[in-house]
């Protein structure tokens, strides 16, 4: 019999020093204040909104919704049960993991939040620019310090961002909100293109470690490409430049029309080049100060608390053997690791059926078991609404898929046509159009035969329920778009995107489908790729290859009979 | 030839987040139970009183929406509402349907 890892005393992530427990708490009281203040009416909801919004707390369709913070997606086992018992104790009994790593309570009551932000503060987490016009909760790679692929861990460099944007004075009160993005390997598993700005890790020619800035990519309704500002930006010098971007977008950006505030809309009318100039001439400016330069201790000291756990040696380096749906679930869900005898798991929250990215109070306290038993007490969030356990003795993944069997997380489906990203659409969401998640589900059914789904191979759906998206429509194999049309819900497609490293922007089909009508549609464009592809394309490379129009015509052959 | 459309009043109560609809001068649960205006004056006149009403902190952002009468029953015009005043469809052990 495998003995277990001991459960750990605190999994190779930050843990809060004096100052950031300081911090959070007194955050926590000062908005619990705010908050007494406003049952008391001693503040207007005018004047209420944009505090709470600071604090991640929204109003939606149904009630209020608290965004939680997950720093680049990482989670102590302790952090997952604190969530399964705020889920349990102050909402419906579950959460729903985002498309930006953090995790939402849909239920929550406006005189709880004080509590809950207490609670959350005891296992050093927070709910703090979740929301609102500022820098938001720092992405990354989901695989970060368990890929062999990977110059190095990008954590550490997440977490020096995080503190660096947290209640920044400068860039608390931005023309609209930022976001932030990690990577470091060739493979983009964070979108990075897709976000106001991204950080890769890359080795120049001199074999030096820096990074790759990237800003100006986006989505919602006017959705751009992130443009490259400098392909190698030194390490003490990293900051200096994060900041000379974010003051050139606060300085310059237009504040007069809510759809042309983000970096991309500026970067886009003024030109990379530009752009680029203007940076430049604030970074110049910052680095003759020396205020900002990161000085190689403080990087150190960050990255000793992600140090490489003590990964065993000599431990078996195959796969087991342990039937066809272990096998089946280890094709997909099961990635290399580097460190021989483990691997990096994916829970995909995504079974046939499933509300994707939902979890409830029950499922997470098993996970947390399942992560102090066999991941030395760690999991991430991914921005596809899964999770990953990071570090994992490959001999313990049967015993592992075995729990997840319990669970109905061990849907053998990650990165094929039912591990769908969908919003929390018109079922939850105040500013959405059209529902999400049912179409999400709807897709999934149609798909659900393994063998089907494996024959198609890698295809990517993201469905959102307006021109936010928030499901990332834009960067889907195939994308989904709800629309109100006359106050009934109604679905745009659109074919080629991509938020992976060969990034690109989907190109929309045209008139739309009704809600009955957009899982039929997916279905006769993805026939059109099966019979038209070459040996190892994907669905993407095929539709790059052979354009919009044979989809275009199969997917409106209904309407059209 | 479709039914006449009516107004109803929505807002969230403070405290709680919670759905309330207009009746009268104070608020109801369910949409089955409010008020339904029938011409625009009596629905802005409801309104304003309930903004003027806002001061009071019992509810949030009251807004007016579309409905028709139906075989007897009052169903809102937009799928918004209609989710709204159920709950979300996918999970319909929670929201107003679950206790319906």
């Amino acid at each position: 019999m495998n003995a277990p890892f001991p459960a750990p005393v605190a999994p190779n992530m930050y843990r809060y020093d004096e100052f950031d427990a300081r911090f959070v708490g007194e955050r926590v009281e000062q908005f619990a204040g705010q908050v007494a203040r406003r049952l008391k009416g001693e503040l207007t909801e005018d004047q209420f909104k944009p505090l709470r919004l600071m604090n991640g707390l929204y109003l939606q369709l149904h009630a209020y919704m608290l965004r939680v913070a997950v720093p680049y997606g990482t989670l102590s086992s302790r952090q997952i049960r604190k969530l399964a018992h705020i889920a349990r104790t102050y909402d419906k009994g579950f959460g729903h993991f985002t498309t930006r790593q953090n995790l939402q309570f849909n239920w929550i009551k406006l005189v709880d939040v004080p509590a809950i932000l207490r609670e959350l503060a005891d296992v050093e987490m927070h709910c703090i620019q979740t929301s609102g016009n500022c820098v938001r909760n720092v992405t990354a790679d989901q695989f970060a310090g368990a890929t062999p692929e990977e110059i190095e861990d990008p954590r550490p460099l997440a977490e020096i961002i995080r503190q660096w944007s947290s209640l920044h004075p400068e860039f608390v009160f931005l023309a609209r909100k930022f976001k932030i993005a990690v990577g470091a390997t060739p493979h983009d598993r964070a979108a990075l293109q897709f976000h106001d700005m991204a950080v890769e890790v890359v080795r120049n020619a001199e074999g030096r470690v820096g990074y790759k800035v990237m800003a100006g990519g986006g989505m919602g309704r006017t959705p751009y490409i992130a443009h490259v500002m400098r392909e190698f930006v030194e390490r003490e010098d990293i900051l200096a430049y994060l900041e000379a971007v974010l003051r050139v977008y606060n300085q310059d950006s237009r504040r007069d029309n809510i759809h042309k505030q983000r970096i991309k809309i500026l970067i886009n009318a003024i030109g990379p080049e530009e752009m680029r100039r203007r940076v430049d001439r604030e970074f110049q400016e910052l680095k003759r100060m020396g205020t900002l330069q990161l000085p190689r201790e403080e990087l150190d000291r960050i990255t000793a608390y992600f140090a490489p756990p003590a990964f065993e040696t000599g431990l078996p380096d195959t796969l087991p053997e342990a039937g066809p749906d272990f096998a089946n679930w280890t094709r997909t869900n099961v990635h290399p690791h580097r460190a021989p005898g483990y691997a990096i798991a994916t829970i995909t929250l995504k079974t046939i059926g499933q509300v994707p990215g939902d979890c409830s109070a029950e499922q997470l306290d098993v996970i947390a078991d399942i992560m102090d038993e066999f991941s030395l007490g760690e999991v991430r969030v991914t921005h596809e609404q899964n999770l990953v356990l990071p570090h994992v003795r490959k001999k313990d993944l049967p015993a592992i898929f075995a729990k997840l069997q319990e669970l109905d997380f061990a849907a053998p489906n990650a990165g094929l046509i039912t591990d769908i990203i969908a919003c929390p659409g018109l079922d939850y969401c105040d500013l959405a159009n059209a529902r999400s998640i049912p179409v999400a589900q709807a897709i999934a059914r149609k798909f659900a035969d393994l063998d089907r789904q494996h024959e198609i191979g890698e295809l990517k759906i993201k469905i959102s329920g307006c021109i936010n998206a928030c499901g990332h429509h834009h960067a889907g194999h195939i994308g989904i778009l709800g629309v109100d049309k006359k106050g009934v819900e109604f679905y745009q497609l659109l074919l080629g995107g991509s938020g992976a490293e060969d990034a690109s922007i989907g190109e929309i089909m045209g008139p739309g489908f009704g809600e009955h009508d957009i899982a039929d549609a997916v279905e006769r464009v993805v026939g059109v790729y099966l019979a038209q592809r070459r040996p190892e394309e994907r669905f993407l490379d095929t539709y790059r290859r052979i354009g919009m129009a044979p989809f275009k015509q199969a997917a409106f052959q209904k309407e059209a009979a | 030839m479709s039914a006449p459309v009516f107004k109803m009043l929505t807002a969230n109560r403070l405290r709680d987040g919670d759905v309330l609809y207009r009746k009268g001068g104070g608020w109801v649960l369910t949409l089955a139970e409010a008020d339904l205006y029938a011409d625009a004056p009596a629905a802005e006149a409801a309104l304003a009183q309930a903004e003027a009403e806002l001061a009071q902190n019992i509810v949030v952002a009251p807004y007016l929406f579309d409905v028709r009468q139906e075989d007897g029953a009052v169903r809102p015009v937009k799928e918004r509402e209609i989710i709204r005043a159920a709950g979300p469809t996918v999970r319909p052990d929670t929201g107003k349907q679950a206790t319906a």
